[in-house]
């Protein structure tokens, strides 16, 4: 018998009892009761509370705001979905001049190696969408997320969060993702807690993660 | 129906591995007692946690309402396990996952080193796993000449140190930040000779330590929090990053899961992903958490495997009244709560799964007539902190009792005549399954204070209990038994420690 018949077999002689699987009782919270305001404020407070920063701007001033925190940067990578008017405050994009910003573009197409992103002082991502109670932003792999390995490698994270995918619960966030998509959910910067279980920030991940939340 | 089984029934087949003590609890309990390092460092650590767990447990008014979900969806997934095993099958198998099973440690093992040796590679990066440690994984890979690299801080600390993790959760718990930099001082080749005990710079110095191996490893090997049956995904929870390097940048990745670690659907995981941070860390939400369905191509692994481990788990669920034991998600809280782990620390249970969870998932997998986890069940005073704390309701102190129970019919059965421990056991069992009978017999409790001497130790017990005082003196009961004291001292905030539908 292959291990797997043989497991298959032990598990149903196991449940010989016929245990009855009770209903499932969801009556915890599902939907959020804050308003869009409060929704914003509490997420603030959260992504602040596990040491990212946060900066909540108009949606017509992201490129000002970004140009503004990429002051010293030489070079970000991209995913190729990415809003272009995001960019436009860049100075001089892809120029060699001192002072300009190199962009990277990771796409089906090109896809940058672990050396290049290693290699680049932040990457710019979108998010699919966030959660205010437990401060989680959500990335599920579309075009303006890229691929797992571009939000991962470089050391700072730079991710653009419109105020309307913002919801209030994890239910609701659940509600909207496709569990297949490949997911990854940030609550801060990289952390642990394992020396004394005080946590600090900064191991593996991106040591700096930064939230410009467009209202 | 699908449940009912008509052909002729399998034993329980009982699990290997690191899950048996090698040496009795009593015995380990001593030795681990007289250091007081090792007790410093776990009551500052568990006290930590313990009040980070209750304020964030506290803010959310619906706790009580998901661990009673998160309870229905443990006993739902088992009762349909074999149904929602080839539901998550079909799913990942679909989107290029390859699933292996595996009846015990030995085979998983054999699976996993297949599985490496077939990329051609020696080394492998990986992520914090408890199966993979409770069937000794890193051991055998050694000894095939593979060599398994830790990523985990804490599991890093404890494989640089040579030692054993001592809890789930923070496998290193039982080191403080100066130990942990003499280790790294002393095993890490490139690290900094200024190094300070600040544990921002040691996370740092991890960081670099374990930078190139992330970046040009070929294989990981990780275990998984969850495996969603509907729609066939895998999740690891972590904090660090290292999980989400392991799982993204390899081109292989194979992942061990105990067959229990399934949920129906990813609506559940809604429950659970605020049952888990909330209950191990004591944070609102892990740093990172990580979700895979096979293969997507282009981003991350492209050689995505899978195996399903047994190893004892099918005997811990053919036992109905332990089987709800195989519920657990590991979040670590019944340890954190526990007075009896809190003095003895983790490597006083021996087996892999330390604490309260561990003194009934032990012997459940391995069989309570294995001699080293016999004394297991013992390792509690059923003060029922661990009922109250854990996020999926599991009545650890009913299913001690119970194996307790086991535990002397199995011996009776060898030795015909009732022995002393049969009567002293039997004894125990009348008196924790009610709490009135306890109540009954901790009023004799003074009488203990007659034949203890001046310095209120009793240095010698009557009988087979003497076994007990040879390896400890045990101080003279005090006029109020610990139930008594807990009952008018423990008063927690009400709906959080005591919440009211644990009192039925
Ligand atoms: S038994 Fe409960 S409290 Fe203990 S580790 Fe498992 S889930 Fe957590």
């Amino acid at each position: 018998m292959s291990a797997r018949d043989d497991v298959m077999s032990r598990i149903k002689s196991a449940l010989r009892d016929s245990p009855i699987a009770p209903e499932i009782p969801r009556n915890y919270s599902r939907t959020s009761t804050m308003n869009d305001e409060q929704r914003l404020e509490q997420l603030v407070d959260r992504l602040i509370d596990y040491k990212a920063n946060v900066f909540v701007v108009a949606a017509g001033q992201a490129p000002v705001k970004l140009a503004e925190l990429l002051a010293g940067s030489s070079s970000i990578v991209v995913p190729h979905g990415l809003p272009d008017s995001w960019l436009s405050g860049l100075p001089s994009i892809g120029g060699n001049d001192a002072g300009t910003v190199a962009v990277q573009v990771d796409s089906p197409e090109r896809r940058l190696t672990v050396e290049e992103l290693d290699a680049v002082d932040a990457v710019v991502t979108a998010a699919a969408v966030a959660v205010a109670e437990t401060g989680t932003i959500m990335l599920d792999g579309s075009p303006s997320q890229g691929r797992r390995i571009i939000s991962l490698v470089p050391d700072r994270h730079i991710c653009l969060l419109q105020a309307r995918d913002i919801v209030g619960l994890l239910p609701e966030a659940i509600a909207r993702l496709d569990a297949t998509a490949p997911q990854t959910w940030i609550s801060g910067p990289s952390a642990t807690s394992d020396i004394e279980l005080e946590r600090v920030e900064g191991v593996h991940g991106p040591r700096t993660l930064d939230v410009l939340i467009l209202t | 129906m699908s449940n009912t089984f008509l052909g002729m029934p399998t034993l329980p087949v009982f699990g290997h591995g690191n899950l048996n003590a090698t040496e009795p609890f009593p015995k380990a309990a001593r030795r681990e007692l007289a250091n007081t390092q090792l007790r410093a460092n776990l009551g500052h650590a568990t006290h930590t946690i313990r009040d980070k767990r209750l304020k964030v447990v506290a803010e959310l008014p619906d706790w009580e309402e998901l661990r009673n979900a998160g309870s229905a969806i443990k006993n739902a997934t088992m009762a349909n396990l074999p149904a929602l095993l080839e539901q998550f099958e079909a799913n990942f198998t679909a989107r290029g996952g390859i699933i292996h099973w595996a009846r015990d440690a030995q085979e998983a093992n054999e699976i996993v080193t297949d599985l490496i040796r077939a990329t051609g590679e020696t080394e492998v990066v990986k992520v914090k796993s408890m199966a993979t440690q409770e069937i000794g994984l890193n051991e055998y890979l050694e000894e095939q000449g593979i060599a398994a690299f830790e990523t985990d801080l804490a599991e890093l600390i404890v494989q640089l140190d040579h030692d054993k993790p001592s809890h789930i959760l923070v496998p290193a718990i039982h080191k403080n930040r100066s130990q942990i930099r003499e280790i790294f001082l002393r095993e890490m080749a490139d690290v900094d000779p200024a190094l300070t005990d600040d544990p921002a710079r040691l996370a740092e110095a991890a960081r670099k330590h374990l930078r190139k191996k992330f970046l040009s490893a070929k294989v990981a090997v990780s275990g998984a929090n969850f495996g969603l049956a509907d729609t066939g995904t895998l999740t690891v929870v972590e904090s660090e990053g290292n999980g989400r390097m392991c799982l993204t940048l390899p081109e292989t990745l194979i992942t061990v899961m105990g067959i229990e670690k399934l949920l129906p659907s990813w609506t559940d995981l809604e429950v659970f992903m605020q049952l888990l941070p909330r209950s191990s860390t004591g944070e609102r939400m892990n740093p990172y958490t990580s979700l895979w369905t096979g293969v997507t191509p282009g981003d991350g692994p492209q050689n995505v495997h899978l195996v399903m481990l047994d190893n004892g788990r099918t005997a811990a669920l053919a036992d109905e009244m332990g089987r709800t034991a195989l519920n657990c998600i590991r979040c670590s809280a019944c340890m954190n709560v526990c007075p009896v782990y809190e003095r003895t620390g983790g490597h006083a249970y021996g087996s892999t799964y330390p604490g309260p969870i561990g003194a009934i998932l032990s012997p459940l997998m391995t069989g309570i007539k294995s001699e080293e986890n016999n004394s297991l069940p013992y390792a509690s005073s059923l003060c029922g902190a661990c009922y109250d704390a854990c996020p999926v309701k599991i009545n650890i102190p009913e299913i001690l009792v119970h194996l307790r129970g086991e535990d002397v019919d199995s011996k009776r059965s060898k030795t015909k005549a009732p022995t002393q421990m049969d009567l002293m056991m039997k004894g125990a069992q009348w008196a924790f399954s009610s709490g009135s009978h306890l109540n009954l017999l901790e009023k004799g409790l003074p009488l203990g204070k007659l034949v203890a001497g001046r310095n209120k130790v009793i240095k010698k017990l009557p009988g087979l209990a003497a076994g007990w005082t040879q390896s400890r003196d045990i101080p003279a009961p005090p006029s109020q038994s610990f139930r008594q004291w807990w009952a008018t001292e423990h008063q927690a905030p009400a709906g959080v420690e005591h919440p009211e539908g644990d009192q039925a």
